[in-house]
Parts: C-alpha cells; structure tokens; sequence
C-alpha cells in the first residue's frame, strides 16, 4: 500500500501506459499473418488484383478493351515476327478491289435520293484506325488488346466472386445464427431449408436457379452480373449457415452471453453485438474460401452463356472464344485468362489458408 | 437398425416436400407464367388460353401443386389431366343394346387408363421426360463409375505414401504443386488436353458416343475419364492426406512403433483403416454427384449424357426436364446418404445407431 502510495508522489514514466493493453483477436491475428510469408506475398498479390479491380472498374486502366486496336489475331509483340494468316487474310479482303455496283438509276425506284444520300455520306468521317501488327498480348478476333481484356474480364469475375461471396456469407450468417441461437422450432424449421438446398446436388441447383432466374419476366431488366452474383449467393449459403449454426450452438450457453442476458441484453442484440464478433473469424475465413469456389463458378457460368452477357467480357467468356482460337493455334488469349485466374485463385486460396491459421490458433 | 432406417425413410418425406415446393415456386412464380414460357412467341390470346388450360396454369397454386405431386408420385409417367380427363365419349347410340353395357363400361375403363395416362413431355422436343432421364442416365454413368474408382484409388495410395514422406520437401513440393494446379480452371484443362490428345496428337477421338458399350468405354471414354482423374486428383490428395496426417499423431501409433511394428505396416494396417472412415465418408458426399455427372465434359466431347441434358435444358428453358431431374436426383441423393450412414456401421463398429 505505501509503495503505491510512494510511487504515486512520484511521477510516471511518459511512455508506460497506466494498464497493459492486452492485444485483441484481430491484432494477434495480424501479428501471426505477418510472421507468415506466404500468407503475405498472398495477400499483396490479391491486393494487387483488387487495385487493379478498382483502376478498371473507375476507367484508370483497360478502358479501351471494347477497342479494336490491332489487326485480327495481332501477334503477342514478343513473337511479333510470327506469321498471321488470318490477318493477311482480313486486310486481303479489305483491299480487294471494288467492283463498281451495276447502275441501277434507270429502274431503281429510289434514284431521285442517290444525291440526298451522296451528300449524307460525305458527312459521316470515317476515320480509318491504324491497326497494330503486334500487341503486348496479342489481340482476339476483332484485334482487341488481350491484356486489356483480361484486365477487364478479371474486374468482372472478381467482382462477381466478392459480392456473391458476401451475400452468402450474410445469408448463411444471419439463418445460422438465428437456428444455433433460438433453436427450437425456428431452429428446425431452418433446419428444413437446408435440408432442402442440401439434397439437390449443387450444381444442379445453379442450373435451376440459372433457368429460372434466365426465363423470369420480373427479373429481366438485372441480367448479367447482378443475377450471377443472385444465383451464386442465394445456392451457395449452406456451408456458411452450418458452420455459423454449430458456432452458436456453443456460444449460447457460454457465460459472457449469460452475464449479457443478466444485464438485460435483448436477444439480438446477444446474437449480433455479443456473439457475431466472437465467431467473425469464421465468417472471414469463409468469405475467403467462397470468393474463389465463386470465382471458378462465374468463369464456368459465363462460358456456357448462362452468366455475363455478351457485351462485356469475363474469363470465362474469353475461356468460351479461346476455345476456337486454339485450333487455328492463336494461344495467347487462352494463356491471358488461364494464368491469370490461376495466379488470383492461388493467391487467394493460400491466403484462406494463412488467415485460417492466424485466427485460429488452437489448429496445429 | 431396422427401426433407425426407417426413421430416417420417415424423415426423407418433409424433406422431399420441401424439396417439390422449392422447385414448384420457382419454376411455378419465379421462372414466370409458364404458358408465356412454353408459348414463346406466340402472342394469340385463344393458343395462350389453351396451353394454359392444357398446363392447368389456371388453376390455383395449391391445385397445381396437386398435380406435381402427382406427376412426382408417378414417376412423370402420368399426367394428372390425363388420368382424370375423360376422353371423348365414343359415338355410340345411348339407347343401344342395355346387356352388353357393364362389360362394354368395364373394356371402355381399361382402355381410358392405359390410354389416358400420358407421361409429360419434353417442351421442347416433346420427348416423354421419363425416357429422356433413364437413357441419358447411362453413359453419364459409363464415365463417372470409372472416375469415382480410379479417382478414389490413386488418391488414397498416392495420400499415403505423401503421408509416409510428410513434412520433406518431396511433399511441400506435391502440395504446391496440387495448390497451383486445383486454381487452373477446369474449363482450360479441359480445353488444352482436347486441343493436344485429340488435334494434335490424334490418340484419341475429339468427341462422339456411340450405341455400344464397349466402344465407348475403350474409345470414346478414355479422355473424359481421364482428364476427369486428373483434375479431380489434386483436391483427393489434399484431403485424403490431411486424413492421414490426422491419423499418424494418434496415440496407437505411438504404441504400434513402440512395439516395434515397421512403419509400413503401421501404415498400412493400423493408419490406413482408421483413415478409411473420413475417406468413406468424403466418396459418400461425392457418390450423389455422378449422377449429374461432369457437365462440362459432357459438352465438350458430346457424350449424351444426364448433364448434358439439363443444361440443354436450361438453354431452352425446357423446365419439366430439370424440374422432373432436380426431384429425382433430390431423391438419389437422400436414398445414397442414407445408404452411406448405414455401410458406416460396416466399417467402422463404434458407430451406433441412435
């Protein structure tokens, strides 16, 4: 007692806090994650997509994907010496001399317009681009940039893989803890529902949903990216909700949420203020895993037509045209969304794995 | 055990229920009008009236719910307008001769239900669904029984001699290389082994199927199967070597060494029983899927299969082909899970059924 008395006369050193601040879930997390280098090089390299998700999506780069700024199948620029028939062709074609149309004026009904026309023509400036030979990745049919392409197609999948990832996982989340917490016949009535989703094979169920979804009048005007994202959540709950749902069951009767019932603490506001944060972790490492169960899903989606729509471009869509392209041996497009789905998808999975370490401590 | 089974029979039936309204819903007031579907273009009234009267859109959703679960019940052989409606009453003078009327009522019944009964048809090709399910169902199975056996081996005898090896760099090396290879898309796999086995190299044919067994499974099989393997290696040697890795800190194994049992046979008996359980249990959750089968394989070397089907399907928004595949499929997959729970007990005798 006098030595706290004493010591309080005294001044305090200024850099020792009052109370050592334990470090939170979080913190050591990080601290773990930071020690593991794999789990960091991961995590820049799926930073490093998401930057460039962003720099698309807001036009910093790959704006000019749709353009066609080579010639058709223009040569990656490091084998730009190669041979290109279909190009030689197509500028053939272009070339080939005009044949003068018959003169029709005499008969032609619409010949008191020819002038009319003429004068209108002359109006519209056809600027003649000049098309690359070689392209830094080569070019697709129409001479658009692969890499550009692939850039854009990556904002596409990635965005698609996020965002379904995160409506899954607040789906799961939310039926996973209302069944864990309340249990009883709310509990068994979800319990139902996933029974239900669980008994028909997975991929199954996307296709239903996927014809269903395709074919509905109502839900027409959010074809493309929104209805994948749609189809991929609404499908792919179930694990979420059985993780979530154990996780509750175990947290329910713990005395942190015993001692918040005793203080008044309304039922959700346990649920979701008490519990969510201790069973987070959970959730995270889920989301990780389902961005890249939902990447691979949208790039199969988008190949057999039934996710992006024409108009833009996704990996799978570029995986759909690569397709042909190979067999007259032009690799390059194929190569451009194969690797780099596989570098994301790597990264990520590691990146799953790093972080499931992390905040799990008691595994291993 | 007997009662445990049929418990469990009990408790596939709300499931089922489910599972029909699920897809009743969907397909019934999300997918839209279903006249308006089949119809398409069409835009007269009158035709758009028929189908709906023919579909029994009319009527309210808990009479068409009726009738799909009566076209569930009978296997989709059997409509139930065309059980109920009578067909035209034949033209025959109602003051005929009056003793020869119950015999000719009776004949005239016989002939109303086996007539009568007409399966449900395909929209889009008018094929009976039925049909179109049990011959699709053959060669999607002619590739996937041969993928879940070879796929189920190798993995298992690949796992363990990774296991044997853990923790050199022998199987750091294999673990990186199942990580990079599971993130290549199958799409890609499957393009570029078509391009090279079936283009360039000519070994096999690109694509076809044919009527005989023995053909498909000797030339047309191969590549699909294979390449299915192979993919389908990668996560297999993951887990199967998790399970393994599980096993190994155990502490019989410790006393197996102990007793001076050589590491093969530590293994290969005591490692490798304990690690079949999870094993099984994995092939279990994967078994209801070779019934859907790898649709991309399917299209892509157009073999007419089960998941070729549906996603033909899906394109035409043909729906009593994927509803009527959905149901039956839901049905496989509880049937199969319980049929897994109950081999557990084979296997493993703690297992008790409660």
């Amino acid at each position: 007692m006098s030595a706290v008395l004493n010591a309080s006369h005294t001044p305090p050193p200024p850099a020792a806090p009052l109370h050592q601040v334990s470090p939170g879930l979080w913190q050591l997390a990080w601290r773990r994650l930071k020690r593991d280098k794999v789990g960091i090089v991961s995590l820049v390299v799926v930073i490093f997509f998401l930057l460039m998700m962003v720099g698309s999506y807001t036009g910093l780069v790959a704006k000019n994907w749709s353009k066609e700024v080579g010639v058709s199948y223009a040569n990656p620029s490091f084998m730009a010496g190669a041979e290109n028939l279909e190009a030689v062709r197509t500028k053939a074609d272009a070339n080939a001399p005009k044949i003068e149309p018959v003169d029709l004026s005499d008969i032609d009904p619409l010949a008191p317009r020819y002038a009319e026309w003429a004068e209108r023509t002359a109006k519209i400036k056809t600027t003649e681009v000049k098309r690359a030979e070689s392209l830094a990745f080569g070019g697709d049919k129409w001479g658009r940039d692969v890499l550009q392409k692939a850039i854009k197609g990556a904002e596409t999948s990635i965005f698609v893989g996020l965002f379904a990832a995160l409506f899954a996982t607040i789906i799961g989340t939310t039926l996973g803890a209302i069944s864990g917490y309340m249990g009883g016949k709310v509990g068994d009535l979800l319990e139902w529902f996933y029974n239900i989703f669980t008994s028909i094979p997975y991929i199954l169920l996307i296709l239903a949903f996927a014809a269903v979804f395709a074919s509905s009048p109502q839900l027409a005007a959010y074809k493309g990216v929104p209805m994948v994202v749609a189809i991929l959540a609404f499908t792919g709950w179930t694990g979420i909700y059985r993780l979530v749902r154990s996780e509750y069951i175990k947290h329910a009767s713990r005395e942190y949420v015993k001692a918040a019932q005793a203080i008044g603490a309304s039922d959700s506001r346990r649920m979701f203020v008490h519990i969510l944060p201790n069973v987070s972790h959970v959730c995270l490492v889920q989301l990780s895993q389902h961005v890249v169960q939902f990447i691979k899903a949208e790039v199969i989606l988008s190949y057999l037509g039934l996710g992006v729509p024409v108009d833009s471009v996704s990996w799978g869509t570029m995986l759909a045209e690569a397709q042909s392209e190979l067999v007259i041996g032009k690799w390059w497009q194929l190569a451009a969304a194969g690797i780099s789905m596989a570098i994301l998808v790597t990264a990520f999975s590691m990146l799953t794995d790093s972080l499931r370490d992390a905040l799990d401590p008691k595994i291993k | 055990m007997g009662a445990y089974v049929l418990r469990r029979l009990w408790q596939m039936i709300p499931t089922l229920a489910g599972v029909m309204l699920l897809i009743f819903v969907l397909f019934n007031w999300v997918g839209g009008d279903p006249s308006l579907v089949l119809a398409g273009k069409i835009t007269n009234k009158e035709q758009i009236e028929n189908i709906k009267k023919q579909l029994g859109v009319d009527q309210p959703a808990y009479v068409q719910l009726g009738y799909f679960a009566f076209e569930v019940a009978t296997g989709f052989t059997c409509t139930w307008k065309s059980f109920t409606d009578k067909p035209e009453p034949p033209k025959t003078d109602p003051k005929a001769d009056p003793t020869t009327d119950a015999k000719s009522d009776a004949v005239k019944a016989t002939a109303q239900t086996k007539s009568g009964c007409q399966a449900v048809r395909s929209w889009a090709t008018n094929e009976e669904v039925p049909k179109i399910l049990t011959t699709r169902i053959v060669p999607t199975l002619t590739i996937m029984i041969p993928v879940l056996i070879l796929e189920t081996i190798l993995g298992v005898i690949l796992a363990i001699g990774v296991a044997y090896v853990r923790g050199s760099l022998t199987d750091r090396m294999i673990m990186m290389v199942c990580t990079v290879a599971m993130s290549v898309s199958f799409l890609v796999y499957i393009i570029v082994a078509q391009y090279i086995f079936g283009f360039q190299l000519g070994w096999f044919p690109v694509q076809g199927w044919s009527d005989s067994f023995w053909k498909n499974i000797t030339y047309y099989a191969p590549l699909p199967i294979m390449l299915a393997v192979f993919v389908g290696l990668a996560p297999a040697l993951r887990l199967y070597r998790s399970f393994f890795l599980d096993e190994i800190n155990n502490d019989y194994v410790r006393t197996a060494r102990a007793k001076g049992v050589s590491e093969k046979t530590v293994m290969m008996k005591h490692v490798l029983r304990n690690a079949m359980i999870p094993i099984l249990t994995n092939i279990g959750i994967a078994l209801p899927g070779i019934f859907v089968g790898s649709f991309l394989l399917e299209t892509f070397f157009s073999i007419p299969g089960l998941g070729r089907e549906i996603l033909v399907a899906v394109n035409r928004s043909d729906f009593p082909v994927i509803k009527a595949a959905t149901v039956y499929l839901a049905m496989v997959t509880m049937i199969i899970n319980l049929l897994v729970d109950v081999l557990y007990k084979a296997v493993d005798p703690r297992v008790t059924f409660k």
